[in-house]
């Protein structure tokens, strides 16, 4: 089992015995990892149950947890989504694992690039994509302790070491004027390799909604132009880049999972490698873009 | 059902099959729920304008080793499951796998599919597993198909007693299969809730044996008299 998902089930465990508030509905995935508990409620595998479920235990006061592979928390329950927990403004706690092509060799239909985009289309929603297992523990924690929905983003990719908290954080500071290039969740090592010889400032986000558009600006100073590299369907946050830049003259390159059907199998490293999101990949794309 | 163009393999010849899938050099038939009702469709029963719509995707490796017996894949293909640029993943995709006639793997799809194919008059036998009943989108498809007497689609349901709630059965109070009395349960096993919840929707049912080809047969063989869609659920052993 991952590091994200083997601490996201211990801590699951451990809030089930500390706080009341919590509730967990499953639908057979993670549920003997979860363990059996009175505030656990698997459903069988029905997953817009699942969701609906979660909005009626948020109804009675609950701060309820749920959890499955990406397509099946997502895109298979989304009008529930959008209408028992969002319409009704109930909270809760979305806990993916799969992220973009985790599941190689199960194909497509365990793969959801575009989980983002549709969590990203409704609104108020908090999307947070980590990097690193220890940053998945604080943004977990840190969603448990709210009441809004939140959708929490587990991948079997992580980057070297852990960020420390912050919208938008510089880790590499280009001259004034320098390209600005964004790396999100567990691209981040991808991009510090592909860009080290380079004159960018390089920062970080794994909260892309609400997306850190002043923050942004502020990074890219005088700059004029901005690489994004996301771990899901390319330019999922690129909307956001244009509304944050929007008096201003700006090119943008955005990189991720191109929207394609893509029928193969195999490893992590080849789908990473084949989507050019693996550094040599980023590298590539970077070179073309900025000469 | 796409035609072979040779076949060359039997029954006895699918073990070493399986093991150039998974590498195992042994093979529990336990292990594989759906092949006995696989070899038999594709053995006896399935026509050459008949479709099969497996939606029970999981664990494909019986269906791939029974396509390459009855020649409708290529052998060499099986070395490399799951491999990038293999055509056969752990869920069939009907675009890279020859003989596959739909893609499935997501739980809950195939039976609606199936209905739609047979709406047009084709003969249509749709396999699915007793946990993937738990979809919702499958009784969509049950209900509808009940209500306009969908005759040409037969439903196979594999049951390994793995629905996680179970099924209601006459006499449980719970309603789970394991607190039914003994005269409620069938001949292999806990029976009844599938195929009454089947039965209510319109469906004619029937509960056999999933290992024994001869009632599987008997079951599969089209019935051109029948005027309802067919329930056919294949008793395994328990996951």
């Amino acid at each position: 089992m991952t590091a994200m998902r083997e601490r996201f089930y211990d801590l699951t465990r451990a809030a089930l015995e500390e706080d009341e508030r919590v509730a967990v509905v499953t639908a057979q995935i993670g549920t003997e990892a979860i363990g059996e508990h009175p505030r656990h409620f698997d459903v069988g595998i029905r997953e817009q149950l699942m969701i609906g479920v979660a909005a009626g235990l948020a109804l009675e006061g609950y701060r309820p947890i749920a959890h499955s592979y990406t397509p099946f928390l997502v895109e298979r329950p989304y009008e529930m989504l959008k209408l028992d927990l969002g319409h009704n403004d109930l909270g809760a706690v979305l806990v993916s694992i799969g992220a973009s092509y985790d599941a190689t060799a199960e194909g497509r239909t365990h793969q959801a690039p575009e989980d983002v985009a549709l969590v990203a289309a409704l609104p108020g929603w908090t999307v947070h994509v980590p990097g690193h297992v220890d940053e998945a523990d604080r943004l977990f924690r840190q969603a448990l302790g709210g009441d809004g929905r939140t959708y929490l983003r587990l991948s079997e990719e992580t980057n070297h070491a852990r960020v420390e908290p912050g919208w938008l954080t510089v880790l590499r500071h280009g001259s004034p004027g320098a390209p600005l290039v964004v790396a999100v969740g567990p691209t981040l090592t991808s991009v510090l390799e592909a860009t080290s010889d380079r004159d960018v400032t390089v920062a970080y986000i794994v909260t892309v909604r609400p997306f850190p558009r002043d923050e942004l600006r502020d990074a890219l100073g005088t700059g004029t132009d901005v690489v994004l590299v996301e771990p899901y369907l390319a330019g999922t946050s690129a909307s956001e880049i244009a509304v944050a830049l929007r008096d201003r003259p700006h090119r943008l390159l955005a990189l991720g999972v191109p929207n394609a059907e893509f029928r193969h199998y195999g490893t992590g490293a080849e789908h990473r490698a084949a989507h050019g999101l693996d550094t040599a990949g980023i590298a590539r794309s970077v070179e073309e873009f900025l000469g | 059902m796409r035609m072979a163009t040779t076949t060359t393999l039997g029954y006895d010849d699918l073990p070493p099959l399986l093991t150039r899938l998974t590498g195992d050099e042994k093979h529990d038939r336990s292990s594989f729920s759906t092949l006995d009702v696989l070899w038999v469709l594709y053995d006896r029963v399935l026509g050459e304008d008949d479709r099969f719509i497996l939606s029970k995707g999981h664990g494909p490796a019986a269906y791939y080793a029974v396509l390459a017996a009855k020649g409708l894949l290529p052998t060499e293909l099986l070395d490399d499951l799951g491999a990038f640029d293999s055509p056969l993943g752990h869920h069939p995709d009907r675009i890279l796998v020859p003989g596959a006639e739909f893609s499935s793997g997501s739980l809950g799809h195939g039976l609606a599919v199936a209905a739609g194919s047979a709406l047009t008059g084709r003969r249509v036998f749709c396999l699915l597993g007793d946990a993937e009943l738990d979809e919702g989108s499958n009784w969509e498809a049950v209900q509808y198909a009940g209500r306009v007497g969908l005759s040409s689609l037969t439903a196979i349901v594999i049951d390994n007693d793995s629905s996680f709630h179970g099924w209601p059965v006459a006499g449980s109070v719970a309603g789970k299969a394991d607190d039914a009395r003994p005269e409620d349960r069938g001949a292999f096993g806990t029976a009844g809730g599938i195929e009454r919840r089947f039965t209510l929707e319109g469906w004619a049912a029937l509960r056999v044996d999933g290992r024994d080809h001869e009632q599987l047969e008997a079951a599969l063989m089209p019935d051109p008299a029948g005027e309802r869609p067919r329930c056919i659920v294949a008793k395994v052993e328990k996951k």
